[in-house]
């Protein structure tokens, strides 16, 4: 569900000015932007991780971009991987059997 | 829940301050999202942050260690971390803004098998299935008292749900393997359910407490007397001592919602005094004859 910078500041408990900062920053990227932005689901749950990395983790403002650009290349690089593994799964068999053991013999080397 | 003194690493007699440090040191390591895809970390992660929430408040904190509250904490659902995002479609903008083209990993990796490289360090193609996430709107009574509701996928197949005695909006359930089929022989992603519970026109529930509003009649809270109180398990008969009031509060202890572990709730009645729908001659000459009929309620 969408909900305002204001309701989402109060439900997960941030500072409307600190949201307003994160968005300035590209940290949190909301699904509607400009003046009046909404954040989903997906948003109000980055809201939270940065929240938490602040706060229990003690990662500064300095910090936190390095982590989020790292957290954010692994997740396009686990999307990816699993594009891979998602098309060798409808090849033929064969196939399939060819790129296990390559893989598997270069594993065990 | 484990000993939260142990979970953390603690002794009994740690100050707020190291305990701050020990949650720090082990949240580092085991934050599910600093944990993308392992489920390990989760629960790792909920132990330790259970054990935080416990100790970190000196009131929780002291009444653990006299050994009146024991361990259990407040479990955060799945679906608040980001990582149940970072790989869906939502997380899309998210990836793409790391700066990040999606063809640079097949390039590296098709470059490299053509020299006789090392390719991914994957060892096996089997792949877990993704999560599906679902709404399921139940009736209060059912949340209160758990029940069976049949949902309905997309694809045709139904699947009969338990749900939870005192579900409450936003409990999240978490059905294995009703998910998105694995790849290449891994197991089926999670059917993730989410509980929107509907109010109900009498009841309303603080906790396990659940509380109504309940007409009288203006004789009944003069004189007292036996009424009938709807509770969720049906009608219960309840004695209105005399002289009671608009707001005034009475308890069934007991009646509330009863959790299969911990004590049950209770249910508490506000009273609202009615006067008979229509003008009553008698009463108004009544009142207007009653010696008492001037008194103070507004304190002035």
């Amino acid at each position: 569900m969408n909900r305002s910078l204001h309701y989402v500041a109060a439900e997960i408990g941030v500072t409307v000015e600190d949201l307003s900062g994160w968005i300035e920053r590209r940290w949190v990227l909301p699904v509607r932007a400009g003046k009046n932005p909404a954040l989903d689901d997906a948003d109000r749950a980055r809201v939270r991780m940065i929240l938490d990395f602040h706060r229990d983790l003690a990662i500064d403002d300095e910090a936190m971009p390095v982590v989020l650009d790292l957290l954010d290349r692994l997740h396009a690089a686990r999307a990816q991987l699993r594009a891979v593994l998602e098309a060798v799964a409808v090849l033929p068999e064969p196939a399939q059997s060819v790129i296990l053991r390559k893989i598997q013999g270069e594993t065990e080397q | 829940m484990n000993d939260p003194y142990k979970t953390l690493g603690l002794a009994k007699t740690a100050s707020a301050d190291e305990i701050k440090k020990a949650y720090r040191k082990l949240a580092k390591q085991h934050h599910p999202d600093l944990n993308p895809g392992s489920a390990e970390a989760a629960a790792k992660f909920k132990d330790i942050s259970g054990a935080y929430d416990l100790l970190s408040d000196t009131d929780k904190r002291a009444r653990f260690d006299r050994g009146e509250i024991d361990a259990s904490g407040q479990e955060r659902a799945d679906s608040s971390f980001y990582r149940s995002y970072a790989g869906g479609p939502q997380g899309a903008r998210y990836r793409s803004n790391a700066g990040f083209d999606p063809s640079d990993i097949f390039a590296d990796m098709f470059s490299r098998a053509g020299q006789g490289g090392r390719g991914g360090g994957f060892n096996e193609f089997r792949m877990r299935g993704g999560d599906l996430s679902y709404t399921l709107t139940v009736d209060f009574l059912e949340a209160a008292k758990g029940a069976q509701k049949r949902l309905s996928f997309p694809d045709g197949r139904t699947l009969d749900v338990n749900v939870p005695l005192g579900a409450e909006t936003g409990t999240v359930l978490r059905l294995r393997g009703q998910g998105q089929p694995g790849a290449g022989g891994g197991p089926a992603g999670d059917a993730l359910i989410e509980i929107t519970v509907e109010p109900h026109p009498l009841f309303r529930r603080e906790g396990n407490n659940v509380l109504v509003d309940l007409p009288v009649t203006l004789t009944e809270a003069v004189l007292g007397g036996k009424i009938n109180v709807p509770t969720i398990d049906g009608p219960v008969s309840m004695t209105v001592p005399a002289g009671s009031n608009s707001g005034t509060r009475l308890r069934l202890r007991g009646r509330g919602i009863a959790p299969r572990s911990g004590s049950a709730g209770d249910q508490y009645i506000t009273l609202k005094v009615m006067l008979p729908k229509e003008p009553d001659a008698a009463l108004s000459d009544f009142i207007r004859n009653w010696p008492g009929r001037e008194y103070d309620v507004r304190g002035v």
